[in-house]
């Protein structure tokens, strides 16, 4: 069942961007596909996804390595500051670029550092790393976490150095994670509109919202959605292909022994610096810059109107985040204990409502809510819903790593002590998933908090969530008075997760 | 497993009997709440009437609107360009507007058919850097933008509503082909695009521009923030085609059931203490006769004469343009 409501939830939007796409006259078609744009757009696009997977991954993998299987003080306060960029949304971070570098920016004002204005590819590229990359450093944070010691103890002895162990043992077993994490992190920046249209970079995805804004025309539009869904779908089916018959659980009996921490010695300093690093560009700087605009401000904001919008982000961003991780579960279960054409089809499809460009994406909603449940129409239920389909993917990596790592044995072990199927799962397997689940959940809080075109479009009328009031107050450039909004966003998200995560070692 | 669906179905079915529905009026408007929430609060307290505004991006709204078709709850859509307007209208979705209403305003003010009215008016000024610009000799025309002196210095927003409003307005006074002729000329020349007005401002304080086309209030939101910003603004000479006021209107849904408040709400926005509230606080041009500019930054008497003749109807004109811009590739 929950499979069907996943394929119904996702595939409302394919065809109604097939009925816009072919509303076109069959000249036209020739016109809108045949552009020498559409194949600079697809380089772009390519290009800037290849870069950010890259640079994610570069920062990802030491950060989770430091984690969790380092001696490094503070771990958990470290994996909270590595979640937190999540909790920045995009388009204040290309603000927070733009306006803090070039020779009237705000690090001009205080330090006095004039560098030239990061912008184009390289902009586009270094603010969709700083907030991207959780996704992939908790996805792979939760496979090293899992990994299981006695498989590399084992190398060790039958004559692995440790750079063989960690090269043909450690790394192989990280890539459902890692795979999880990075498609995460490219589906993000194919879709990501935000960043790209104020770093001036043009991807499928700019190109599409211009279509939108500036020409009124839902045709091209539909049809720059569907050159993107196919390169999505594209990616999907590398992914698949490469995650093809692969056993990562433990097979031994017993339960696993946690890993010991390697030693850093020396190389401690540079790991703090690295991390401190890393904390200052996603996080200090931002939260500063946001700061620094809320004390220019001319006039404050009410705190009431602050409260009823921190509501409205909650009440519409939590059941989201509740679904999506009572949905991601049975998907992934389906399509790791029991691979077949079907459960593997149907996980993909949750991707693929991933990277359906969120205007497009309303838009549909708008479309077959006004036919088949008019009534829903514009009320909180059917924006939960919205975010929900949208959100699907991000929460079913997590539970999917978790799950790859959780013997089948034990459940079986419990059915035949005589629990029920359910009763089995619930018993043996789901305590095991609760780190994944929880990774879940926090994911897609953080993205439906964020989220704009979708709440624009379906929220109810008077809705006013944090990310509305800033995007209201930047476009009119009034920085100051979209601070409190950026702020409250912001610390909200991040104390959220934090209590999140902080249950997750209990 | 449906046990474990409970919670979420049981949370999702109290939210929907929480919603409630009870407006006097929906307004949809791409006008943000930071400039107009004021003036429909107002609204409300002096009418006794609740109002429920939709938020959003014109674009993204007229688009929505078309989506919706008649079933749509809008009873107005009030739009922060003129081009959003048109295509509304040209969609048969908007509904005529008693003379009442019309009458308010000059007849440059309302389009053609009558089916929507300005509220405000919007100038198209050149924003500058006074430290790297010899004030003393700006361009005059914008057609000087193209000289190798301004090459690489100047900023524009191709893609930007208010930007192709002007654009049209230009194929209007001086003809497509100069128009044609002027764009590519700009591209040449190495002018930087910019997603919106607002980016430009700040390129050009940023010292990413020298020069940029933009709307005159934006401006005006930097300094007021902080006194020292960097930026100045100037018009063209009187009549040259860079000279553009371009509007932000409001029109009756055809579908609206309450038109009565929805006219009461128009007349509120034309009124002279709500003009009056535009010109002080928002920063644009009145469009009834007879609004003192008091104490505001701007002064509704230095336009007079400015812009070269054109009917504000022509601005609908907007596919020819964005060919245009296509075939520049700039769109």
């Amino acid at each position: 069942m929950p499979g069907a409501l996943v394929v119904l939830g996702v595939l409302v939007p394919l065809v109604y961007l097939f009925i816009r796409a072919f509303s076109a006259e069959p000249s036209e078609l020739v016109d809108i596909l045949w552009r020498w744009r559409n194949l600079e757009l697809l380089y772009n696009t390519v290009l800037l996804t290849a870069g950010v997977v890259l640079a994610t991954s570069a920062i990802a993998f030491p950060l989770a390595w430091l984690t969790t299987r380092s001696d490094l003080k503070g771990k958990r306060l470290v994996t909270l500051l590595g979640v937190l960029p999540l909790a920045v949304p995009g388009y204040v971070m290309a603000y927070v670029l733009l306006a803090s570098t070039g020779s009237y920016g705000t690090l001009e004002h205080l330090f006095g550092i004039d560098i030239a204005r990061i912008s184009g590819f390289w902009g586009s590229l270094i603010a969709l790393t700083l907030y991207t990359f959780p996704y992939l450093f908790l996805n792979l944070r939760s496979a090293m976490a899992g990994l299981d010691p006695g498989l590399e103890e084992s190398a060790r002895s039958l004559g692995y150095n440790a750079r063989q162990t960690f090269l043909r043992v450690v790394l192989p077993q990280l890539r459902p994670g890692f795979y999880a994490g990075a498609l995460l992190v490219g589906l993000h920046v194919i879709g990501d509109f935000g960043v790209v249209s104020l770093m001036r970079f043009e991807t499928f995805s700019y190109a599409l919202y211009l279509q939108y804004a500036s020409a009124f025309d839902r045709i091209y539009a539909a049809w720059l959605a569907l050159m993107l869904l196919a390169l999505t779908a594209g990616l999907l089916l590398m992914e698949a292909r490469l995650l093809r018959n692969v056993v990562f659980h433990r097979t031994g009996s017993g339960t696993q022994r946690t890993n010991v921490p390697a030693r850093l010695g020396a190389w401690r300093y540079a790991a703090y610096a690295f991390v401190a690093l890393l904390l200052l560009a996603s996080v200090v700087i931002p939260v500063t810059t946001v700061g620094y605009w809320m004390s220019q401000a001319v006039d404050m904001q009410p705190w009431g109107r602050l409260g009823e919008a921190l509501w409205a982000s909650v009440s519409a961003s939590g059941p989201a985040a509740l679904l999506c991780a009572t949905l991601a579960l049975p998907l992934a279960y389906l399509s790791v204990r029991h691979p077949s054409t079907t459960s593997r089809g149907l996980e993909r499809v949750a991707y693929l409502g991933y990277a359906t460009p969120p205007l497009a994406f309303a838009l549909a909603i708008v479309f077959f809510s006004l036919q088949a449940a008019s009534l829903l129409y514009q009320s909180l239920v059917l924006l939960i819903i919205a975010y929900t389909f949208h959100f699907l993917a991000e929460a079913i990596g997590p539970v999917r790593s978790a799950l790859y790592q959780a013997p089948p044995r034990v459940e079986e072990a419990a059915r035949v002590l005589g629990r029920s199927p359910l009763g089995a799962f619930f018993s043996a397997t789901f305590p095991l998933l609760r780190r994944g689940l929880l990774v879940s959940v926090a994911f897609v809080f953080l993205s439906a908090m964020k989220e704009l075109p979708i709440t624009f479009l379906l929220s109810p009328i008077g809705f006013e969530t944090l990310a509305l009031g800033v995007w209201s107050f930047t476009n009119e450039a009034l920085f100051g008075a979209a601070a409190p909004y950026a702020l409250t966003l912001i610390i909200f998200s991040a104390a959220f997760v934090g209590l999140l995560l902080l249950r997750e070692d209990r | 497993m449906y046990r474990f669906l409970a919670l979420p179905v049981a949370l999702l079915l109290i939210l929907t009997a929480c919603d409630t529905g009870s407006e006097d009026l929906v307004i949809y408007s791409g006008r943000g709440q930071a400039l107009v929430g004021t003036i429909i609060d107002q609204f409300e307290e002096e009418t006794g009437l609740s109002v429920g505004v939709r938020y959003g991006d014109t674009a993204q709204l007229a688009v929505a609107l078309a989506e919706e078709g008649d079933r749509t709850r809008a009873d107005l859509f009030w739009a922060q360009d003129a081009g959003a307007l048109g295509s509304v209208h040209a969609a048969g979705m908007l509904a005529e507007l008693p003379d009442s209403i019309l009458q308010q305003v000059d007849a440059a003010y309302a389009n053609e058919a009558g089916t929507w009215v300005a509220t405000s008016g919007r100038a198209r000024t050149l924003v500058y850097a006074p430290s790297r610009v010899d004030t003393t000799d700006l361009p005059q025309s914008i057609f000087d933008l193209t000289d190798p002196a301004y090459e690489g210095r100047v900023g524009w927003a191709p893609t930007n509503g208010s930007f192709q409003s002007h654009l049209t307005a230009m194929r209007r006074v001086v003809g497509d082909d100069s128009t044609r002729a002027w764009i590519r000329a700009m591209k040449d020349a190495g002018a930087k695009t910019y997603p919106r007005n607002s980016a430009i401002v700040q390129a050009v304080a940023n010292g990413d521009v020298d020069f940029g086309l933009a709307n005159h209030y934006y401006l005006y939101n930097f300094t007021s923030e902080d006194p020292n910003f960097p930026g100045a603004q100037t018009f063209f000479a009187p009549g040259d085609a860079g000279n553009l006021v371009n509007v932000a209107g409001v029109g009756v849904m055809r579908t609206s059931e309450r038109v009565d408040a929805a006219h009461k709400f128009i007349s509120f926005l034309l009124s002279p203490e709500i003009q009056r509230y535009i010109v002080e606080e928002i920063f644009e041009y009145p469009v009834v006769a007879g609004v003192e500019a008091g104490t505001a930054a701007i002064d509704p008497e230095e336009l007079e004469g400015l812009q070269p003749a054109l009917d504000l109807d022509d601005l609908r004109d907007l596919e020819e343009t964005l060919s245009m811009l296509r075939d520049e590739g700039l769109l």
